[in-house]
């Protein structure tokens, strides 16, 4: 015969361990809703389409060594430095593509980034052509921009050698970086991330050029 | 006393004939020398340097840098049988750096220096000064920096590239002039152009001719020294 104070402890710890249980199961499900929203990374908004806009490129040529701006509707970042890549990309496609008038390979990849930095203000002794000696950084209230343009090793170890095209390929950057973008007032370019000398072996590339007066070369009277 | 009057007119007639040539000789020895005319070419690449590719009419392919030392070689023959002192910044295959061929031009004192390029881009002859801004010229209590020592000389390589222009066009080559930023003459103290010899066209001459064909290269060539021999002359009345 069991005695009456047992039964009474085995029932007290069945329902003990009853709630303990439940209790339990319920933490678990608790703890695996946790893990499974911080597992989340769906985006909490849906993205954003943008509409199309008007884009200028200013795009070179070879056969008259000219720049020539052509618009396209291009749907674009709203970021500024990712909007100036995205038009870089497309003025790069321009040239990589079968029957380009001033033909590069590479493409809209060849920009890797375009970072926008306060400019210092244009000293009176700036020089012409689209090219600027002087020390480019520094913040001023002019609200000017400085365009620093990293290309790709691929893009320039491919871009034909020559001065005219080189010269062509780094004025129609710089133009067209000012025509999206007025702010962007002048334009430095890095390859990999680190400065490099020439283009393709002709074109300096460790100049600041301004963007706003780029000029391209022009055609002399014809024999 | 017939004797003495025929000496005494020998003596006269010696000295009419001997004292114009001797103060002519004084009159010279006087005046101040020409100016030895000076002209640096500066055969771009050389070395571990051969930049561009170019193509014939065959498919043979030729290096930027031997293509430029012909050139190079061949203008140079043709300013010394035109009595110019020629000053290259290379004689054969090897590298020379920007900052070199500067130094040599630097110098030489040049009265002219044309950089040397050729590609199978465009057409004619490219012709590019730098794009520096035009500065005073230079002088002892501002010293020119080296990067930029040709925008002292901006002005005068205008008007050389716009010699060398005409000269070239009269030759029946056309020729695309513009402004570049390249290392080779930002550093140059002299009146200094950069020429680009890219294909000639079919149509501006008949068949296509690549920068690696001698007869094109011997037009250009010819067109240059005309040029020059121009520059000289109006280096002289100045």
């Amino acid at each position: 015969m069991i005695p009456r104070y047992q039964v009474v402890i085995f029932v007290v710890l069945l329902v003990a361990s009853l709630a303990m249980s439940a209790e339990l199961w319920h933490l678990r499900d608790r703890a695996h809703k946790r893990l499974l929203e911080s597992e989340n990374t769906a985006p909490t908004q849906a993205p954003e389409v943008t509409p199309p806009e008007p884009a200028t490129l200013e795009a070179a040529s070879d056969a008259d060594s000219s720049i020539t701006p052509r618009v396209f509707e291009l749907p674009l970042p709203r970021s500024p430095g990712a909007r100036a890549r995205a038009v870089l990309g497309k003025l790069l496609d321009l040239y990589a593509a079968p029957g380009s008038r001033h033909p590069v390979p590479g493409g809209a990849g060849s920009v890797s980034q375009v970072f926008l930095l306060p400019a210092a203000p244009t000293a009176a002794s700036a020089p012409v052509g689209g090219l600027k000696t002087g020390s480019p950084e520094g913040a001023t209230d002019s609200g000017d921009e400085l365009a620093v343009v990293n290309l790709t090793g691929a893009f320039v170890a491919g871009h034909p050698s020559g001065i005219e095209t080189e010269t062509l390929t780094v004025l129609s950057i710089c133009a067209t970086l000012n025509a999206n973008q007025p702010r962007i007032t002048k334009v430095r370019f890095l390859v990999d991330g680190k400065p490099r000398a020439t283009l393709a072996g002709h074109v300096d590339l460790t100049r600041t050029y301004l963007a706003g007066e780029a000029a391209p070369a022009v055609a002399s009277g014809q024999p | 006393m017939r004797w003495a009057k025929w000496w005494l007119g020998r003596i006269a007639r010696i000295a009419a004939a001997v004292l114009p040539a001797a103060l002519g000789l004084f009159v010279m020895a006087q005046a101040p020398a020409p100016e030895r005319f000076i002209v640096v070419l500066d055969a771009g690449h050389g070395g571990d340097d051969p930049a561009g590719r170019l193509e014939d009419k065959s498919g043979k392919v030729t290096d930027e840098k031997v293509c430029t030392l012909a050139l190079s070689e061949r203008l140079r023959s043709l300013l010394a049988a035109r009595g110019m002192a020629v000053v290259t910044t290379r004689a054969g295959d090897i590298a020379v750096s920007p900052d070199r061929r500067a130094e040599i031009a630097g110098q030489a004192k040049a009265q002219a220096c044309l950089s040397l390029h050729a590609t199978m881009s465009g057409t004619g002859v490219h012709l590019y000064t730098s794009s520096l801004a035009p500065a005073s010229a230079g002088s002892l209590s501002s010293p020119t920096p080296w990067k930029t020592a040709q925008a002292s000389w901006v002005e005068q390589s205008l008007k050389l590239a716009g010699v060398l222009d005409s000269a070239l066009v009269h030759a029946g080559i056309p020729v695309i002039v513009g402004r570049t930023a390249l290392p080779d003459i930002d550093s140059m103290a002299c009146p200094a152009v950069a020429l680009e010899v890219a294909p000639l066209a079919a149509a501006d001459h008949g068949q296509e001719n690549s920068p690696t064909d001698p007869d094109y290269q011997a037009r250009v060539a010819e067109a240059l020294a005309a040029a020059l021999v121009e520059w000289r002359a109006e280096a002289r009345k100045q």
